[in-house]
């Protein structure tokens, strides 16, 4: 039986801590001013167009929502699996999973072309629509977590713990249903051959494993530099080596089988070759972004290069590689939503089609400041919000545990 | 008296009517000619006869081989069709187009142009973003080298991916089987234009000035072909079909498909046409002959 | 009657500022009656607007009484140039009211906010458009309170 574990507020604030809200807070206000921007003149002066409607924010949303179901993982872990290594993590990662999430929702939103009619789309549903129902999934995510962090928290809750085993399954559920509909949004579209198939929605949960770990661990190395104790054991730096090691072979699993799978289909070549062979800037993100940058690396990082004795130590290791997960994610991202759209749709199987709407060739597209700028304020928004949460409620552990 | 003058309750909501729908209502009936001339506006009968004539004329020694189809596009399915201004469209028709891509001349853009200046769309400088009602698409069969030119639009799908995707319902299907945007209920999340097979839609990049009364359209509101449905309301025919037959070439024709008596359904039912990748199951309204 | 009475002290109540600048001057409408009586409009008019929209675009009812286009064009105030205004200029029929109320108004990023311009290009869409601009019930005379108790019973069933 471990110790009873307490939790403390971020209260002795470093210069390095203000230091870092105040850079996510300029990010936020440069991503708010290009969102005026955006909005005054139109999607005109963004990179998109009547090809990749989905550009640069539609990356950093998803991968942002990706990773917020991902964060719920270390709670998941230890509520609903029991394992009470990961417990005084809880909170943080419920914690983090709201940020990311409305991190993500606000890059959504704001790239709307009729953002003030918000409203609509919160009162005229269309309950066919796959997005529609994400809309739920999202509110109800943070509904459903906040309430799992209150089981946490709540004294008289918390003692029992069966509410909060509850809450956590239910989290857990609802995360993976979460992750599910994000991933069919792309899956649902038949016309588009890149995304036509069913791997998607497991494909999204693997990778919401490795994104929501990165950022757990990331943020948690954060504090620790800033509450100047070593809230993370050398133990617990194993755990996650071990598990960011498993998630991203997962992540490598679904990609192959997704891509060979497509590749059995003849009518799938040409889109496969694309993004596999011949398709340029998205091949690059996928051989190098995805594949190696995001996966591979880090595996090999953390299978071989960190640890006792090693070159690098673990925590410089598991540092690295989700720095590295990350990137990776931005680049899977990348290739899944631009490169899709970029290649055209078969509108005459077996012709060549040309047109003035620009048919039949590969859609180009250069993302513009204004977009990049809203997508990384995503980002500043996620971590600002967990700053000031770690703040305001004890969701840190104090020390970490003795071995 | 003033009593009678105010809304019923239900009306009062914002985005969407909360009046009661069409089922209170009488069902549309078709109802007789009223204006025949609606069909006819717009074109010189001198002149269309005359190119009537030489067409037919140039046409009529094909005709021996594939006999039995009139050249006139517009005429008799379109001047029936005017249904009471305050009667809702019904199921009963489909408003559909049948394209013959063998007569469709090659660089003639003439339904686009007609498109562009009926819908007040501006002629596309910048083809990435500009909007696109109709295009040409130049089509090339690899295998034996031999080119066509086909006219392509919204394909007015019964089972429109658009319309499945869409959040917040402003994509919808009409009764008469248009399919439009409401561009009040449209919040531009283009989740549409992702779903739509036949890259159909626009997005409207930037802020526009000097619409058209009958086409409203604005900047951040997704669009596609209409099927000039202010037109169609009114008893005429799409401009781009109007346009068509104009040049003579008579590429196209609008009608109602669930009218057997109507041209298109007649030609429908007599030659072998296709629709664009009929094995997604969307159902499209527009039928291609020659492709 | 008594509710008549109240309705429009509310109106004027609603409407009228006390003191403030000169209460707006809209532009009145051709003919001699707008298809509502006037302080109907004022209260009501987005309501009429709204309802027509709604079955206009999805059910193809294009009834002429409160068809957008109609007031727009009956309502139209003549600029400098001869033409009538845009949605830019002050002068204009909606602006007038919008503007001293306060109440912003985005109808016109897409909708036309004046009648189409006579030009040769576009006589034939003028031609084919008899519903439009001429058959409305207001300027018919008599019969138009008929029409109009119809249109809104209709409206509520
Ligand atoms: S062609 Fe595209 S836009 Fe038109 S109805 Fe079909 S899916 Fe919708
Ligand atoms: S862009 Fe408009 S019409 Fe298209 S899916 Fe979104 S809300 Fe619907």
């Amino acid at each position: 039986m471990m110790a009873r574990i307490t939790f403390q507020k971020l209260d002795d604030h470093s210069s390095f801590f203000w230091g870092l809200l105040a850079i996510h807070a300029v990010v936020i206000a440069l991503g708010l001013g290009a969102f005026l921007y955006m909005e005054h003149h139109g999607h005109i002066v963004t990179g998109m167009n009547n090809a990749i409607v989905w550009g640069t924010p539609h990356v950093f949303a998803v991968f942002l929502i990706v990773a917020a179901s991902g964060a719920l993982n270390v709670a998941s872990i230890s509520s609903v699996f029991n394992n009470l290594a990961y417990k005084p993590f809880a909170r943080l990662s419920g914690i983090l999973a709201i940020s990311l999430l409305i991190g993500g929702l606000m890059v959504l939103v704001l790239d709307l072309g009729r953002p003030e009619r918000l409203t609509v789309a919160m009162t005229t549903y269309n309950f066919k629509s796959i997005f529609a129902w994400n809309i739920y999934l999202y509110t109800g995510f943070v509904v459903i977590v906040a309430a799992y962090l209150f089981t946490m928290m709540d004294r008289s809750m918390s003692k029992s713990g069966a509410a909060t085993k509850t809450m956590g399954w239910f989290a857990f559920v609802w995360r993976l249903a979460l992750t599910t509909g994000t991933g069919s949004i792309f899956g649902f579209l038949v016309a588009r051959e890149a995304y036509d198939t069913a791997l998607m929605a497991p494909l999204f949960i693997a990778a919401s494993f490795l994104y929501g770990l990165a950022f757990t661990v990331l943020v948690l190395l954060t504090v620790c530099r800033e509450t100047r104790t070593n809230l993370m054991s050398e133990e617990m730096i194993e755990k996650f080596r071990g598990l960011m090691i498993i998630f991203a072979l997962s992540v490598l699993y679904f990609t192959a089988v997704k891509h060979l799978t497509s590749l059995y289909a003849a009518e799938h070549h040409g889109v496969e070759a694309f993004i596999l062979w011949n398709g340029g800037i998205y091949t690059a993100s996928f051989w190098l972004g995805h594949v190696l940058i995001g996966n591979v690396l880090p595996i090999v990082i953390l299978a071989f290069l960190a640890g006792e004795n090693k070159v690098l130590t673990g925590r410089t290791g598991i540092a690295i590689s989700s720095v590295l997960a990350l990137v990776g994610g931005l680049a899977f991202m990348y290739v899944t939503i631009i490169g899709g759209q970029a290649y055209p749709l078969d509108l005459l199987p077996g012709m060549e089609v040309e047109s003035s709407f620009l048919d039949g060739v590969v859609a180009s597209y250069t993302p513009t400041l204004p977009e990049v700028l809203l997508g990384i304020a995503g980002v500043s928004v996620a971590m600002l919000v967990t700053g000031l949460a770690l703040k305001v409620m004890p969701f840190l552990p104090r020390a970490a545990q003795p071995e | 008296m003033s009593m009678k003058f105010e809304f019923p309750e239900t009306c009062s909501e914002g985005a969407a009517c909360g009046c009661a729908e069409s089922d209170a209502r009488p069902v549309a009936v078709a109802p007789a000619p009223t204006d025949v001339e609606h069909a006819t506006v717009n074109v010189d009968p001198v002149e269309v006869g005359r190119r009537w004539f030489l067409k037919a004329s140039a046409a009529f020694t094909t005709t021996i081989l594939a006999p039995g189809v009139t050249l006139m596009a517009f005429g008799e399915a379109d001047s029936a069709h005017a249904k009471p201004a305050d009667q809702p469209v019904s199921a009963k028709q489909r408003w559909g187009l049948l394209i013959d891509a063998g007569k469709c001349e090659q660089g003639c853009k003439a339904c686009v142009t007609a498109c562009n200046e009926e819908n007040g769309i501006a002629t596309p400088k910048n083809l990435a973003t500009d909007a696109q009602w109709i295009r040409t698409l130049q089509v090339k069969n690899p295998e034996n080298g031999s080119t066509f030119q086909m006219p392509f639009m919204c394909q007015h799908c019964s089972e429109p991916p658009c319309v499945d995707v869409c959040p917040t319902g402003a994509s919808f299907r009409r009764a008469d089987g248009i399919v439009l945007v409401d561009r009040h209920i449209c919040i531009g999340c283009r989740y549409c234009m992702m779903a739509c097979p036949y890259k159909a839609r626009s997005f409207v990049h930037e802020p526009l000035h000097d619409q058209k009364p009958e086409v409203p359209r604005g900047k951040g509101c997704v669009e596609s072909c209409t099927m000039c449905v202010h037109r169609v309301d009114e008893g005429g025919t799409p401009a781009c079909v109007e346009a068509c037959a104009k040049t003579g070439n008579a590429a196209m024709i609008f009608g109602d498909l669930h009218d057997p008596n109507s041209e298109i359904a007649k030609r429908i039912a007599t030659y072998r046409t296709t629709r664009v990748r009929a094995d997604l199951g969307t159902d499209p309204g527009v039928f291609y002959q020659n492709i | 009657m008594a509710v008549a009475f109240l309705a429009t002290v509310l109106a004027s109540v609603v409407v009228v500022p006390p003191v403030v600048a000169e209460p707006p001057q809209p532009a009145k409408g051709r003919g001699d009656k707008c298809v509502m009586p006037t302080d109907w409009m004022r209260r009501n008019h987005m309501k009429g607007l709204i309802h027509h929209r709604r079955e206009a675009v999805h059910e193809g009812i294009r009834t002429p009484t409160f068809d957008l286009n109609g007031c727009i064009d009956c309502h139209q105030v003549k600029g400098d140039d001869g033409k009538p205004v845009k949605i830019s200029s002050p002068k204009h029929f909606c602006r007038t009211c919008h503007d001293y109320a306060g109440v912003r108004l985005d109808c016109f990023e897409c909708h036309a906010s004046r009648p189409e311009q006579k030009t040769e290009t576009t006589t034939g869409q003028l031609e084919r458009s008899p519903h439009h601009h001429t058959g409305l019930p207001g300027h018919g005379g008599e019969g138009d309170v008929a029409a109009l108790n119809r249109y809104l019973e209709g409206a509520g069933k």
